[in-house]
């Protein structure tokens, strides 16, 4: 299986960048995994990208065309791209604070237009490369560089967001989730319209160190306890859900797929 | 070479358009089948006749949700193969400006026309100035060159726009048509002629898409869905789009030759005019819809008996330095007439004889 997967990744690339116990290593290899289950040719995938750790992850990793472009703009410049060819399986890779900050006039505008782009938001609820500022989906309370004495604002709840602008399959699981997590991206890949997937990939390095989560094993298992299906989110109290992070599937996903 | 002659898209013969208008159907004719843009005064004539001609020929039109999505989606369908435009002004051309820079640092063609209007800021939208030629050529951040046109009739908004594209094709570099508020209201006779002169990007399987060894020379551009596996960024990259963001080398290489590519092919790019040069003792230097204007008055003067010269820059950018010097050899002074306060900030400025 592991030999398998060479094909999709780019020879002569030695090492992702990505620090030890950062999610976005298991949010790569899911991605191409579903695409290997799905036997989609590379050849016809685009893998768009913005500025951030998670905008690495298809760039330069993948064995297919990538963009990897300026900080926010992935899904405006994904769209001229599939609407010039819409032959191109076009998905975006990037993070919370590209797609959803600098970024959030274009994903609610293309969930609006329902261009058919699978974008993956690989939310590490920080900004992770430039040093652990706060982003629009820190928790309220939570320790940044920027917010010393704790976030004072509420996050973002991405996938009502996109869900209210008009995406037509909205997902959120985590990475510690990964079997539910690959059926999902699979669900995108084979869906015709604008799909939307929020990934929660804890950042260790810069989100965990700053909430006393500073282990791999521990913001792992922060993720995991934190994290529960939508079925499970229905029999909770309102102050029991504020702890919790509820993942499943949103929006009309049967509506149109291959 | 990858140039051909293609018949026009309009049936040849006389028509009566704005400047604006014939902007569209200088794309049309050149080969543009994507346009993406935002509405802004005075430029908005070029993105509804754009909507219109491309739904009539099956290229594809999308009104984006501001100016950084429009040249966002202008640079991803050049990549997807398409020959592509934007059109705006003063501050839509300030919102696109990051993004131009990634066009010219990932050799991207594609067309921005800007027609400029009076500012600063907002300033007044729906008068004429000439105020982003300098935005033009240095807004974006770092080491670049672009190339722009500077048309002065309804003719060259057409004629220039064709050459704006074939440009930005055969440099592989965002190309500006830039207009003014005048030039693109205006009315007045335009002539189609009944083939064009078209220059498509060129293309080659395997071979590195940003390195040449020759500066002069262009590298070939592969499009997304080709198997090429490319690798476009932003970032520095080596020639097959590898990021090398530590090594000094790599990125002195890549910015040299993006701007030898340009500096080095003047010759083939510069295009300037010029009347009464010989004897001339002043010479007005201009461009653009000024232009008009001052060769009335450099005739009038030449008709007083006043040993006037004319020159006009029908390419504002690269910059025809040379020429330039050369002309003001046998000459006391040259006037610059423009719509701007000119580098110092205090109004027309003089170039004094080196």
């Amino acid at each position: 299986m592991v030999r398998a997967m060479e094909q999709y990744l780019r020879s002569g690339i030695p090492s992702t960048p990505f620090c030890p116990g950062c999610g976005h290593g298991i949010l790569l290899g899911l991605v191409l995994r579903s695409i290997h289950a799905l036997g989609i040719d590379m050849r016809e995938m685009l893998f768009v990208s913005g500025i951030g750790c998670a905008a690495w992850i298809p760039s330069p990793h993948f064995n297919a065309d990538t963009l990897h472009t300026t900080h926010g703009r992935a899904i405006a410049f994904a769209t001229g791209a599939k609407l010039y060819n819409p032959k191109l399986r076009v998905m975006v890779i990037s993070g919370d604070g590209d797609l959803s900050s600098i970024g959030g006039n274009h994903l609610i505008h293309a969930a609006r237009r329902d261009i058919d782009l699978k974008v993956i938001c690989a939310n590490n609820m920080i900004y992770g490369m430039t040093g652990g500022q706060v982003a629009p989906t820190t928790p309220q309370g939570f320790t940044t560089s920027t917010t010393p004495l704790g976030n004072p604002e509420r996050p973002f709840d991405l996938c009502k967001l996109v869900e209210a602008a008009g995406g037509r399959y909205v997902a959120r699981y985590s990475v510690t989730q990964p079997l539910a997590l690959m059926e999902s991206i699979k669900k995108s890949l084979s869906f015709k319209g604008f799909s939307f997937i929020e990934v929660l990939s804890p950042c260790v390095t810069q989100f965990g160190s700053k909430n006393l989560l500073e282990s791999a094993p521990k913001i792992m298992e922060w993720a995991m306890e934190k994290c529960i299906p939508r079925e499970e989110a229905e029999g909770l109290s309102r102050e029991e859900l504020e702890e919790k992070i509820i993942t499943g599937e949103w929006g009309d996903v049967e509506d149109s797929t291959d | 070479m990858a140039w051909k002659r293609i018949k026009a898209s309009l049936p040849p013969g006389r028509y009566y358009l704005s400047g604006n208008e014939a902007v569209a159907e200088g794309a049309i004719a050149a080969g543009c089948r994507f346009y993406g843009g935002y509405p802004i005064t005075p430029s908005s004539e070029t993105m509804e006749r754009m909507a219109h001609r491309l739904g009539q020929i099956g290229g594809i039109f999308v009104q984006m949700e501001d100016e950084l999505s429009s040249i966002a989606a202008v640079i991803g369908a050049s990549w997807a193969g398409a020959k592509a435009m934007t059109a705006t002004s003063g501050p839509g051309l300030s919102l696109m400006m990051e993004n131009i820079g990634y066009a010219t640092f990932t050799e991207t063609p594609c067309i921005i026309v800007d027609i400029q209007r009076a500012g600063p800021a907002t300033g007044q939208a729906t008068r004429v100035g000439s105020g982003d030629i300098m935005q033009a050529k240095w807004g974006s951040h770092g080491d670049y060159q672009i190339i722009a046109v500077s048309p002065w009739s309804v003719q060259e908004m057409y004629d220039g726009t064709i050459r704006a594209f074939n440009f930005a094709e055969r440099y592989r570099v965002p190309t500006f048509v830039l207009g003014d508020e005048a030039v693109g209201h205006l009315r007045e006779t335009l002539e189609i002629k009944p083939w064009v002169r078209v220059f498509d990007r060129k293309k080659s399987r395997g071979r590195p898409p940003f390195d040449s060894k020759n500066p002069r020379q262009i590298p070939p551009m592969p499009t997304f869905g080709e198997g090429e596996t490319l690798l476009v960024t932003g970032s520095t990259h080596d020639g097959h789009g590898i990021r090398r963001t530590d090594d000094p080398k790599v990125h002195s290489r890549l910015v040299r030759r993006l701007n030898d590519k340009i500096l080095l092919n003047q010759q083939h790019i510069v295009d300037t005019e010029e009347f009464f040069i010989e004897d001339s003792v002043l010479t007005v230097l201009c461009y653009g819809f000024t232009a008009r204007s001052a060769l009335t008055a450099v005739k009038e003067l030449r008709e007083e008996g006043h040993r006037v010269g004319f020159m006009r820059l029908k390419t504002l950018w690269p910059f025809p330095h040379e020429r330039v010097a050369q002309l003001s050899q046998g000459v006391e002074k040259i006037f610059v007439p423009e719509m701007n306060r000119g580098p110092g900030g205090r109004g027309g400025h003089e170039i004094q004889p080196v």
